[in-house]
């Protein structure tokens, strides 16, 4: 579904930022709206999305994995292979032009594993726009690799000291600096979170990946899958999974997100399954906080899931019932990291490791003839020293 | 008539708003500071409650909410902190926050608790009018003031739309940016005030950025009011005793009694 004009997804979305960043974001969504009949730009950026990211990407039978479950047909929309490692060029590749158009001469943008800062230095070494990246200190210090490739690509990575030291402190340091230098630069949402339009206009970006495999799964099986199963920290590759979906009412959709030490611990990131309704970032939506309505430190494995806030269109499709949203904690997403690793010879992501523990749970108690799709989200050799660390070291 | 158009019907005095985190350093020095700041000038004070993730402040006044949270600092002290104010003076008071304390805490309630315990006005930086009305609602039919900013980013549209819906008065940011203080006033500001005087009648009071007696002077001469934020938090971060704050709110008090419009 499309939001309404004030950019709600039933009753989340939104536009809750400071005055200054309002005629930003109206000229922002004028553009975009302008866009979507400009046939140039959709032509350049399917052109790019092929020879500079690699799309389409393969929809993968693991037939391994399937007869270790030994039930449901397991399939893996392969994200993993794009360039930089995750599906976050899709969007990053997307707004990148939008701000070359739009002449932007200055991008900045929030990380928090890195994948999403490595993705927008990409584009900007690519496109010649200059390029900040915030990052919470605490993650420099966790994702070091990732804060060096984006050096190399010309970026220049501002460690973030304020609150938690985590992505959403980024966030907060990216929006303030948007919020001083609007005139000239251009503020590159990662994910489907944020101020309408950037929840609508990522999840565009993104949707590239669910059209995809519709068509693949015709195209091979003649038949759409049963299941479908991503996992959601701001939800931007889930989304893009479940939205060329929502209208096939039999493909269940399931998002992932991070029960980390366990939801009864108060050390997770499992948003929409044990928070409450707020406004962070611009947005109305689920959110973890505690109970003077202060946001909430979080904690998952996977720095990408490490977010206490979740896509407005997210908390509508859980409210409606179209997507369920089931946590899977630390422990899990590291025994899904090492099966996959094992059946099929790839290393996931940790974020999209959730989603393969809970689909290859899934399977096991399914027929034979039904398909669950898993969107492999990341490749994980970002993840090494962690998993290293999570298992005891190098045996 | 409430405290807050008071201020702006005294016929040429010029308004001094101080704003302050609550509980930074600790509660104890809030109900100290604010008595003090009413007796040494400031005709308005902003009362601060500390938020996680205030997106529209500078260094300064993060830190300060930091530690206001780490010192336990909740909504319902702040507004406990307000009654014990209210029993020292009559000095407007504006509770400053973001929207997400307010909605937790339940807009309705919050409103009530805040008018009772002697809150006059309320300010939140990241809700406007477009999404404001379900707020507006409440505070217009318990009389609270809700204060709405502009940016010099308003468009004509956003001016007109914002003059009409705030109440009390209108807080001018004086910059693209976020609080903090900061060497130089922008050069534009003289145009944006005007731009908004075309548009209303309703009091404007410059904040963002202003922290010396000359800043505070020139904003005086065209504007009906001056705000005042991180200046004072600094101030406070290096003296325990309150005397450089006294002296400071002094000094800026009387260069904008200088400057007067007959």
């Amino acid at each position: 579904m499309q939001p309404d004009k004030n950019g709600y997804f039933g009753e989340y979305g939104g536009r809750f930022v400071p005055e200054t960043l309002i005629p930003v974001l109206d000229e922002l969504e004028d553009t975009y709206e302008k866009l979507q009949k400009d046939a140039g730009f959709w032509f350049e950026l399917e052109h790019l999305s092929g020879v500079y990211s690699g799309r389409p990407t393969p929809l993968y039978y693991a037939e391994s994995l399937t007869k270790h479950c030994g039930g449901a047909k397991i399939l893996l929309k392969r994200e993993d292979l794009l360039h930089t490692g995750a599906h976050k060029i899709n969007n990053a590749l997307g707004q990148g032009l939008l701000a070359k158009k739009m002449g932007k001469q200055r991008i900045i943008a929030e990380t928090g594993a890195g994948q999403h800062g490595v993705a927008t230095a990409a584009v900007c070494a690519m496109l010649g726009i200059k390029c900040v990246i915030y990052m919470g200190e605490e993650d420099v210090r966790r994702q070091a690799l990732n804060v060096f490739r984006m050096k190399q690509m010309g970026s220049e990575v501002v460690p973030v000291c304020s609150g938690s030291r985590t992505l959403k402190d980024a966030v907060n340091e990216a929006i303030r600096d948007w919020v001083t230098n609007s005139h000239d630069t251009y503020f590159l949402f990662g994910s489907v979170v944020g101020p309408k339009p950037y929840p609508q206009m990522v999840r565009d970006f993104q949707s590239v990946i669910g059209k995809e495999t519709r068509e693949q799964m015709l195209k091979e099986y003649k038949r759409l899958p049963d299941y479908i199963v991503a996992c959601v920290g701001g939800g931007s590759n889930s989304i893009g999974m479940f939205y060329p979906f929502l209208d096939d009412k039999d493909v269940k959709l399931i998002g992932c997100e991070a029960a980390g030490c366990g939801i009864e611990s108060g050390r997770h990131a499992a948003t929409i399954c044990a928070g409450r309704v707020g406004m962070l970032h611009g947005a109305r939506s689920y959110l973890l906080q505690d109970d003077n309505g202060q946001i909430m430190e979080t904690h998952s494995i996977s720095a990408g899931l490490d977010y206490p806030g979740v896509g407005p269109e997210h908390s509508f499709l859980h409210d409606t019932g179209r997507a369920e949203y089931v946590a899977v904690d630390d422990r899990q997403t590291l025994e899904g990291f090492q099966l996959l690793c094992r059946t099929e010879g790839i290393m996931p992501a940790l974020e999209s490791s959730h989603a393969i523990y809970y689909a290859a749970e899934l399977a096991k108690t399914l027929d034979k003839d039904r398909i669950v799709a898993i969107n492999l989200s990341g490749r994980g050799d970002k993840d090494i020293d962690i998993v290293i660390n999570a298992l005891g070291g190098i045996r | 008539m409430n405290r807050i158009d008071d201020v702006f019907n005294k016929k040429g005095h010029k308004a001094l708003i101080a704003y302050i985190t609550m509980g930074y350093p600790d509660l104890e020095s809030t109900l100290k500071i604010v008595p003090l700041l009413a007796e040494s000038g400031c005709d308005i004070i902003e009362l601060g409650i500390p938020f996680s993730d205030p997106m529209a402040d500078g260094a300064t006044i993060q830190h300060a909410s930091y530690c206001a949270l780490q010192n336990g600092v909740t909504t319902k002290k702040c507004i406990d902190i307000v009654k014990q104010l209210r029993k020292k003076t009559n000095v407007p008071l504006i509770f400053m926050t973001y929207y997400n304390p307010v909605y937790h805490y339940g807009l309705e309630k919050f409103c009530g608790d805040s008018i009772a315990s002697g809150i006059d006005g309320l300010i939140i930086p990241d809700l406007t009018p477009d999404e404001g009305e379900e707020l507006e609602n409440i505070t217009e039919k318990i009389g609270l003031d809700l204060i709405y900013l502009l940016s010099p980013t308003s468009t004509s549209e956003r001016i007109k739309l914002v003059s009409e819906k705030s109440h009390g008065f209108i807080y001018m940011v004086s910059l693209t940016g976020v609080t903090g203080a900061r060497d130089n006033m922008p050069i534009k500001i003289d145009n944006f005030v005007a731009d908004v005087r075309k548009a209303t009648d309703k009091p404007l009071c410059v904040g963002f950025g202003i922290s010396t007696p000359e800043q505070a002077k020139q904003v005086s001469r065209i504007a009906d009011g001056v705000i005042i934020g991180s200046q004072i938090i600094r101030l406070m971060e290096k003296e325990g005793d309150f005397d450089s704050i006294r002296n400071f709110t002094r000094e800026i008090r009387k260069v904008m009694d200088e400057c007067k419009i007959p």
